[in-house]
């Protein structure tokens, strides 16, 4: 469904990402885990559009999409839900779902809205409540549900656990993998490596913008390596 | 959210109290109880009008910080002022309206090659890109004539005998219509689209926005209508000189919309009035005049910090809702 092809990105003349190559299949969980600075978000963000590789190629259900603006890959169904939850403050819970809908025709917004809700009764509690006054975890089921409001085929999760409580660390876990019963193909970048890959049908790890492994969720969170570096085996 | 009037009512009675408004200021003009001084005073009221909302769509809705109205401003007036002089061959009062759209063009094509590459930029940028390139039109205006050997603009000698075709009327005619379309925009897909970029760039391009068009589309029309109410200005001064056009010119503008509160059409309104209205009144304090001014200005900006009308728009459902919060305050009394 997506693959990344050699991609190199820089930050002016810092080389980030180095050759880069992994895939995402239609139905699949994908989880990039990491240490901070190993080039996660960056990734991201240039499959989104917002940064540029420099070299290589990222292909979206057989097209080239490294040179398309961030709308316009938003729009093939490729979503991502920023980082550390942004959200528009000043709007309702209601009118941020909306937002997400953007590039759906009006009709089926109202439809949309609801399934949200169903999935999330959390939000429908808190349909008439600005989105700032939110708690971490509501802003961050928020960002999920307006991501899916667009009806994303692939939807990019960064770091959807960072800041959150334990408990609402497993609820969040808990929400991804019903997203993915329910037929989304997720991408998650985290760094609760031990999460990401409980739930994660594949993983990459990602060392200073290389992958320094990979293999089954399950296989990685056995790995001696993975267990050493990330899990505080 | 929804409100206590339906769509038709609401529109009627806009147009309804615009048409008192206009009837009763003529009427007041004709028996002389606004003189011309006041009448002059009034026409400015609504120029400052529609500067202040045009500046609104780029800083109140749009989030950025232009300082270059006076410069749209200036290239609306000069166009409009130069043809409105070349065209004898039909009335002034008919020519006007037509170039008072192409002044407006003219700017909003100003605006258009400014804007692609400033608004790549951001914050404090935008404001530095567009005060230099405001200044770089009063300069071009004061020089181009020396300089190429023609007769446009007559630089530092004055664009003379420039029809006086604005008049109260047709400028409150404008005002409504500047206003009624910015409305417009901001209820449709578009205006969300504009303020969302104000809430959260990074939020809003991940919902598919895009960002550089919206972007340069705001800018776009706040530079045509800034542009509209320089040719209204033109029309109104009938002499124009570009040393009128500086950087105080935009400053006093942001002014308006700061203190009528970013984002709030109605406020920028308000504000707009009451900032050319009240220094005349203050005529009666004399040299003391815009130390009053200032003062007044700071007061309210502490006990209003978010301006006059913060980021709400004045309608017939807050009418309505202060009248019952009064009764119901009287009946508490009891």
């Amino acid at each position: 469904m997506l693959k990344v092809e050699n991609i190199n990105v820089y930050y002016d003349n810092i080389h980030v990402i180095k050759n880069l190559s992994f895939d995402v299949n239609d139905g699949e969980i994908v989880t990039l885990i990491g240490a901070n600075g190993a080039g996660k978000s960056t990734t991201l963000k240039t499959i989104s559009g917002i940064l540029r590789p420099k070299t290589g190629n990222i292909v979206f259900e057989n097209e080239e999409i490294q040179s398309l603006a961030p709308h316009k890959i938003v729009s093939k169904g490729l979503v991502q839900v920023p980082e550390g939850r942004r959200m528009f403050q000043n709007l309702t819970v209601e009118e941020n779902l909306e937002m997400g809908a953007y590039t759906l025709p009006k009709g089926e917004i109202p439809d949309m809205i609801e399934d949200i809700f169903a999935r999330f009764p959390r939000l429908k509690e808190r349909r008439k409540q600005v989105a700032g006054t939110l708690s971490g975890g509501e802003q961050q089921m928020l960002a999920m549900g307006r991501g899916l409001m667009s009806r994303p085929k692939l939807l990019m999760l960064d770091e959807p656990s960072m800041g959150l409580a334990p408990l609402l660390v497993d609820q969040v876990f808990d929400i991804i993998s019903e997203m993915h019963a329910a037929g989304v193909t997720i991408l998650l970048v985290e760094q609760n490596a031990s999460m990401a890959l409980q739930v994660a049908d594949r993983g990459y790890v990602l060392e200073t913008g290389k992958i320094a492994l990979y293999g089954s969720g399950k296989e990685l969170s056995e790995s001696e390596q993975v267990k050493k570096a990330y899990l505080g085996g | 959210m929804k409100k206590k009037f339906n769509l038709p009512v609401r529109q009627l009675a806009t147009v309804g109290a615009f048409a008192f408004f206009l009837i009763l200021g003529n009427f007041l003009m004709e028996k002389k109880v606004i003189g011309l001084y006041y009448t002059k005073v009034l026409m400015v009221a609504a120029i400052n009008m529609i500067l202040a909302v045009s500046l609104n769509i780029a800083t109140g809705y749009l989030g950025q910080l232009p300082l270059g109205s006076a410069g749209f401003m200036a290239v609306g007036a000069y166009t409009s002022a130069i043809i409105m002089r070349k065209v004898t061959f039909v009335s002034p009062a008919l020519a006007f309206p037509v170039c008072i759209i192409i002044g407006g063009l003219a700017a909003a094509l100003c605006g258009f090659i400014i804007g692609v590459p400033a608004l790549r930029l951001k914050g404090d940028y935008i404001a530095i890109i567009t005060l230099g390139f405001a200044e770089i039109i009063r300069i071009v205006i004061l020089n181009i004539d020396s300089a190429l050997g023609i007769t446009l603009t007559y630089g530092a000698s004055n664009l003379k005998n420039i029809p006086k075709t604005t008049t109260f009327t047709n400028a409150f005619i404008w005002v409504f219509i500047v206003c009624y379309l910015v409305n417009a925009l901001m209820k449709s897909r578009h205006g969300r689209a504009i303020l969302s970029i104000r809430d959260n760039e990074i939020a809003a391009e991940s919902c598919g926005i895009n960002l550089t068009y919206y972007k340069t589309m705001a800018f776009i029309v706040y530079a045509f209508f800034t542009g509209i109410g320089g040719a209204l200005y033109a029309g109104y001064l009938g002499i124009l000189n570009p040393s009128g056009f500086s950087f105080a010119k935009s400053i006093d503008i942001l002014v308006m919309v700061v203190l009528g509160g970013m984002g709030s059409m109605t406020g920028s309104v308000i504000s707009a009035a009451v900032l050319t209205i009240v220094p005349e009144i203050l005529h009666a304090f004399s040299d003391y005049r815009m130390i009053v001014y200032s003062l007044l200005l700071i007061v309210v900006m502490i006990f209003r910090p978010a301006g006059l009308m913060g980021n709400k728009e004045f309608s017939m459902d807050m009418l309505t809702g202060m009248f019952k919060k009064k009764t119901k305050g009287g009946q508490r009394k009891k």
